[in-house]
């Protein structure tokens, strides 16, 4: 199990603080490490085991459970695309086909360079305007290849 | 005088360069030295026309659109802040048909305020429900709602009033009141709308449901993917504590209800019930065996009133109006307005909001202008990715629960995707089972294991193994899942599957 460095563990431990006295903290205390650290690694486990007063396997098994905790690190951008029925009839499956090719990873990859993330996710509610993508927390839709390639480009310019 | 200009901050409006637009306005203004009020309001629904910009001219509101960030100078140019004609001129908002020929109530203020005053809302009729409510007792509060006839908008259609009923006869210390925002059905987008277009309004259905039963929190569970909803719950939450309508004296009454939004996690099953509740505790979202209901033995152990968003939002329109002025509208056992989503492969797509009865018909063809890439439509998913997939043949059906259960169909959240003829119906299927595998929260085998086996025949089917035997397993398998699961997430999508292989048999044949 990979070990916290401690100052790590010690922002740990600030986050669950801030959350501990809410009912039902656990997926409160994860949304705020994801949001911290972009992920929840796996040596905040014990940490907030511990400091919850719950079990390894308990935080383990919440962490597992849910789609949206990743184990890694993500890229420095995310770009999911919709895969559900409502873009489907749009195209999404091109789109993703596309996405793939122009990053050069399957969903649930990141690029080598670390830049870029690929995640599927169902439902946007923006099937009027399917396909849609969220991309740095940014909604697209009515998305082209063409104009992914748009986006992708803008996010790819060092910033200046 | 400041001309208000109207650009929408909705998510979809937004998905689409109306934060682009809002800001070429200013900047465009700011050049020719105009001082303009610019409200970012929810989206009218008529999604194929955002980003959809309104002026308030002297009487009424002008619109255009859709509008892109380069239209903005000649717009200027049209002086549009006056009303003047351009080629994306659409004439006064209320004129248009496709907004004019809906009913709406629940949606009544989406789109027309600024969702983040209180002053604006209370203006255009909020908190008037509210009003009314307190000069009530409990129980005459639920026989409103009962009156109504409203069902829950969320999928299983339960009489809301007798859910009420339930957790106001419980005697307990803490009770609680909770919406389901989770929202995971595709095609839908009602939910979202109403929470960033008209966040108000469900704060203000949720006071009443904790007024009348005796609950003084709520809770709402908004799913992760709607990061906008989120900063819009929790503006709105803030002015309306600002506002003493939330707190330890709501309006001045006495009585104390307090509301805070928590975070889903991507999880679909989680917008089931009982999975909901569990991640409200912050556990696993696994499906709890019932009894006992959650208006028994709910949030914590306590009774809980659990709702889905619409429902919850059509509250105040119900106690402001008379229940009887809702359930004038409708037919049959389904009373009041239902907002429909338009979704998929559809060229004027959005948010319909209609009494119960319109056929499917005059939504797919009249009202949404049949599909975007112009060819026909060969097949409907309505009600989510547990819904059935419905055939040309069955468009003369009403939008009814019960019309559309007797096609096998159900209504579920109210979106319709539309699909042209080139949709693969057997990829369909697949998609639907294994859509399940994914989401299954794994406390039962046929789900777990029936969904995953579900895939691997279709790809049987589809690899021209054995394909008559195959496809009976198919529906054998299917009809294990509906027989035996726990829950709706196991034993409804096989509908998917089971109207695919019923309706679009043809498309269960070996690939090359
Ligand atoms: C798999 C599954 C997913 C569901 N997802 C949702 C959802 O996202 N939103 C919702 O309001 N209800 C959803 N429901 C229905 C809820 O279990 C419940 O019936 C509803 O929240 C009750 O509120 P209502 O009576 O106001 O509709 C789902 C049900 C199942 C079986
Ligand atoms: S049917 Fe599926 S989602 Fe529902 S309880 Fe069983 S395993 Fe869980
Ligand atoms: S299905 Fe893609 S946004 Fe709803």
């Amino acid at each position: 199990m990979e070990h916290l460095p401690s100052e790590q563990s010690a922002a740990v431990r600030r986050i669950v603080a801030q959350h501990k006295e809410r009912p039902g903290p656990l997926v409160e205390v994860l949304h705020a490490i994801q949001a911290s650290f972009g992920y929840v690694p796996e040596g905040a486990v014990p940490v907030v085991a511990e400091e919850l007063n719950l079990s390894r396997a308990e935080v383990h098994g919440v962490v597992t459970f849910y789609h949206y905790f990743r184990h890694t690190r993500p890229g420095a951008h995310t770009v999911s695309l919709c895969q559900a029925e409502s873009c489907q009839s749009m195209g999404a499956e091109k789109l993703a086909e596309h996405a793939r090719r122009r990053l050069g990873i399957d969903f649930h990859q990141t690029t080598a360079d670390g830049r870029f993330s690929l995640e599927p996710i169902y439902c946007l509610g923006n099937c009027a305007c399917s396909p849609a993508a969220l991309i740095d927390g940014e909604l697209h839709g009515r998305l082209t290849p063409e104009g992914f390639d748009e986006l992708v480009a803008a996010k790819a310019k060092p910033a200046t | 005088m400041t001309t208000t200009v109207y650009v929408p901050g909705d998510a979809g409006a937004l998905s689409v360069g109306a934060g682009e637009v809002a800001a070429a306005i200013s900047a465009e203004a700011k050049r020719r030295g105009v001082a303009l009020d610019l409200v970012r309001n929810g989206s009218r629904g008529a999604y194929w026309l955002e980003p959809f910009v309104e002026v308030q001219t002297a009487r009424e509101r002008v619109a255009y659109g859709p509008v892109r960030a380069k239209d903005v100078p000649s717009l200027f140019a049209a002086d549009f802040l006056k009303g003047g004609t351009h080629p994306l001129s659409l004439g006064l908002t209320d004129s248009i048909p496709w907004l004019r020929s809906q009913q709406r109530l629940t949606f009544e203020r989406v789109g027309v305020i600024d969702p983040r005053s209180v002053a604006d809302y209370v203006k255009h009729g909020g908190y008037r429900g509210l009003e009314r409510a307190l000069q009530l007792s409990g129980a005459d509060i639920v026989q409103a709602v009962t009156a109504s006839g409203l069902r829950g908008r969320g999928g299983a259609a339960f009489p809301t009033g007798i859910k009420w009923k339930t957790v106001l006869d419980q005697s307990a210390p803490q009770k609680y009141v909770t919406c389901n925002a989770d929202e995971g059905d595709s095609g839908t987008f009602a939910d979202r709308m109403l929470m960033e277009g008209d966040p108000l309004s469900l704060i203000e259905g949720m006071t009443i449901a904790g007024i009348a039963v005796g609950a003084t929190q709520g809770y709402i569970y908004l799913r992760a993917e709607y990061p906008h909803a989120h900063a819009a719950l929790k503006a709105a939450i803030a002015a309306a504590y600002q506002a003493r309508y939330l707190g330890a004296d709501v309006a001045g009454s006495g009585r104390r209800f307090d509301l805070e939004v928590r975070l889903g996690a991507g999880a679909y099953i989680c917008g089931e019930e009982t999975s909901m509740l569990e991640s409200l505790e912050g556990k696993r979202g696994e499906v709890r065996v019932r009894p006992p209901l959650p208006a028994i033995k709910g949030l914590f152990g306590r009774p809980t009133i659990v709702n889905n968003v619409v429902t919850l939002t059509s509250v105040p329109w119900i106690l402001a109006h008379g229940a009887e002025a809702y359930a004038n509208y409708g037919m049959g056992k389904s009373r009041g307005t239902l907002p429909i989503q338009l979704a998929g492969n559809i060229r004027r797509g959005g948010l319909v909001e209609r009494a119960f009865g319109l056929t499917l018909r005059e939504l797919l063809y009249d009202i949404g202008g049949g599909t975007a890439t112009g060819r026909p439509i060969r097949a409907v998913q309505i009600g989510g990715p547990l819904g059935a997939y419905v055939p040309p043949a069955h468009f003369d059906t009403a939008l009814d629960y019960e019309a559309l259960a007797a096609v096998g169909a159900m209504l579920g959240h109210g979106g319709l995707v539309v699909f042209d003829d080139t949709v693969d119906m057997a990829r369909m299927a697949r998609y639907a089972m294994e859509f399940c595998a994914i989401e299954s929260c794994g406390k039962c085998t046929p789900c777990r294991i029936g969904s995953t086996r579900g895939v691997e025949v279709i790809d049987r089917i589809l690899a021209g193994v054995d394909g008559e035997r195959n496809v009976q397993l198919l529906e054998e398998l299917c009809e294990t899942m509906v027989q035996g699961s726990l829950c709706g997430l196991g034993g409804m999508a096989p509908f998917p599957v089971q109207s695919a292989l019923k309706h679009f048999r043809e498309d269960f044949r070996a690939r090359v």
